[in-house]
């Protein structure tokens, strides 16, 4: 793998969920924690597209805000380009922002609704001292055509467009200031589906026209199948198997992986049985002991119960199950019961 | 949906409002072409009762022209609401925006001081605080901003509380911009609905505030004021009840006029609460 732009090294994050301090007191309750995100280790090379999937509730949108520095990590490193930015001062950090973006869900509320088109687009360029008055204008208009859109939408209100325009506005701003890596937290989610390939495949395009990478969160797996060319999969937080794109979609190692592909919808209609996922997320705040899967999984055997599986590397990449390590066969006759 | 105007403007009750607001506020900006005399001259017999030959209201105990009062009270009291409404309004607009967007201690060290103000009696501690600084114009707009600013302090935390949640906002924070750039340029401006109804609303509690301590003597010295005209009457209400009852109706119809005016901005700004 070439050098990678981002590398993230057992990243952690917790948040505080207790009750206010006096009912604590009161009630004699414990501090209360849940972890979101656990021990997270993975690396995005230049130019690759890089997808994060996960049912709601595994950290998915948590790694995503912790990368571009919405939220702050409990432990762990974030590396940019080489540079620790959980370890950076403030003034070098703000330089290391210029170079990466992010693009939110919902085109709906990530667009100021009292700011018009062309000020939302410059805001970045103003911000990073990139371009002012005239030249920002330009840029903004050149941008806008990069997009699909008008110059000369610049002058209108968000409020004038559709979803799909709007998710077209939100990358023109994140593209404004020339960034390496852009962050999707799912972009396509809050939009129809006929606009969900407009949008994908204009993301495609910029990618190879600007030699972008992305990091692209989603749940939708028929998306994640278009866009990525690396897939780390997500439960409860830990990444339980990373593979390349087309590998994990033949060869599925961890068992979460395969229930989850199970569970996509057969456009070829093969005729192949649909298997529907089973269980639901466990709660975060007490999660299962061992591995966090156990009581979903197929496979499942008295030691996943008490002990953590280890991510180890697999055929196709990265997995963390016992029943992926070559134990399988002893896993497997205990789990068909 | 009906645009912001058709909302306001359509509305009859806003009408009454804005014709009896905006005949006050001509009369107050004109006050020296109306009356040209000043107001605490004395230019006839005492308790001339209304209709008098030249004068129209009547006249107080001393032979004062009430009409020529209540058009120069009109100049000290609107002039003193509204300056003491636009300084509550920026001191309780950054408290409360630094509150809702810091959090955390801040929030809890800007709310607590909130809440200090809000539970002292205001009326009381404003008549302190116009007793310690000495009467005076600059001083009575100082103690009604001082007593009012808690509520916006409030409405605005909530608001950008509840704005700070919003994507925008976020991207705005990747996208570079600093604190204050974030605060003011993109959450702000997404709160002024509920401030321009609270702010509009406050107005027409200065006045009563300003009548009140004028009636108790503590008003601006030398400036002719309605609640001072109340005050100076009250106690020849058996004799001359239009000395008491004349810039009293006019308190009532103006803070009316000012109410009408904020609701129909709250029905026009917030179309889906109206229709509740």
């Amino acid at each position: 793998m070439a050098e990678p732009l981002l590398r993230v090294e057992g990243l952690w994050r917790r948040f505080d969920v207790s009750k206010p301090w006096l009912n604590r007191v009161i009630e004699r309750e414990k501090p209360q924690f849940l972890t979101a995100v656990a021990d997270v280790t993975f690396e995005i090379a230049r130019g690759e597209t890089f997808a994060l999937v996960g049912e709601s509730g595994s950290g998915k949108s948590t790694i995503a805000r912790m990368i571009v520095g919405l939220l702050g990590a409990s432990d762990g490193r974030i590396l940019f380009d080489g540079k620790d930015m959980t370890a950076l001062p403030a003034s070098e950090l703000r330089a290391l922002r210029r170079r990466f973006q992010m693009i939110f869900q919902d085109p709906f509320a990530s667009l100021n609704p009292r700011w018009r088109v062309g000020d939302i687009i410059a805001e970045p360029l103003r911000t990073f001292g990139l371009a002012t008055g005239a030249a920002a204008e330009a840029e903004v208009g050149r941008l806008l055509e990069t997009v699909g859109l008008s110059a000369k939408d610049a002058e209108k209100f968000p409020h004038e467009f559709s979803g799909g325009q709007r998710q077209r506005i939100a990358i023109a701003r994140a593209l404004s200031s020339k960034p390496e890596f852009i962050v999707c937290d799912e972009p396509t989610s809050a939009l129809d589906v006929s606009v969900q390939a407009q949008i994908l495949n204009l993301m495609r395009d910029l990618q190879d026209e600007f030699g972008l990478t992305y990091l692209f969160i989603s749940h939708d797996l028929s998306v994640v199948r278009h866009m990525a060319t690396r897939i780390g999969v997500l439960y409860l937080g830990r990444l339980v198997e990373t593979a390349e794109a087309k590998t994990l979609f033949r060869e599925p190692q961890h068992p979460y992986t395969r229930m989850l592909l199970d569970a996509v919808p057969d456009l070829a209609l093969s005729g192949r049985r649909r298997k529907p996922v089973t269980g639901e997320i466990p709660n975060p705040i007490s999660p299962p002991s061992g591995c966090a899967f156990h009581p979903r999984c197929p496979l499942v055997h008295d030691r996943c119960r008490e002990t953590l599986p280890e991510p180890h590397s697999t055929a196709t990449g990265m997995a963390a199950c016992f029943a992926t390590k070559g134990d399988r066969a002893e896993t497997e006759t205990a789990g068909t019961a | 949906m009906k645009s912001f105007n058709a909302r306001f403007y359509g509305n009859p009750r806003v009408y009454l409002g804005l014709i009896w607001l905006a005949a006050v506020v001509i009369v107050a900006v004109f006050a020296g072409v109306f009356a040209p005399r000043d107001p605490f001259a004395i230019v006839g017999q005492p308790f001339l009762p209304p209709g008098s030959e030249g004068f129209l209201l009547g006249t107080d105990s001393l032979g004062r022209n009430v009409m020529a009062g209540l058009i120069h009270g009109a100049r000290t009291t609107l002039m003193i609401a509204v300056l003491s409404t636009v300084a509550a309004v920026a001191f309780g607009t950054v408290l409360g925006a630094l509150a809702g967007y810091y959090g955390g201690i801040v929030d809890d060290i800007l709310m607590r001081l909130t809440e200090f103000f809000q539970t002292i009696p205001w009326f009381l501690f404003a008549i302190v605080l116009v007793a310690i600084l000495s009467p005076s114009a600059m001083n009575l707009v100082i103690a009604i901003a001082v007593v009012s600013w808690p509520p916006i302090a409030r409405v605005v935390r909530a608001e950008v509380m509840a704005v700070k949640a919003r994507e925008f906002v976020q991207a705005a924070v990747v996208a570079g911009q600093r604190d204050m750039g974030i605060l003011f340029g993109q959450i702000l401006p997404n709160t002024l609905s509920p401030l321009i109804v609270t702010g509009s609303l406050m107005v027409a509690t200065a006045i009563l505030i300003e009548s009140a301590l004028s009636f108790l003597g503590l008003g601006a010295p030398g400036q002719m004021s309605w609640g001072f005209m109340i005050g100076a009457g009250r106690s020849f209400l058996r004799d001359a009840w239009w000395l008491v009852t004349v810039p009293g109706v006019v308190i009532l119809l103006t803070v009316l006029a000012i109410n009408l005016i904020g609701e129909g901005l709250n029905d026009a700004l917030n179309p889906r609460l109206a229709d509740l």
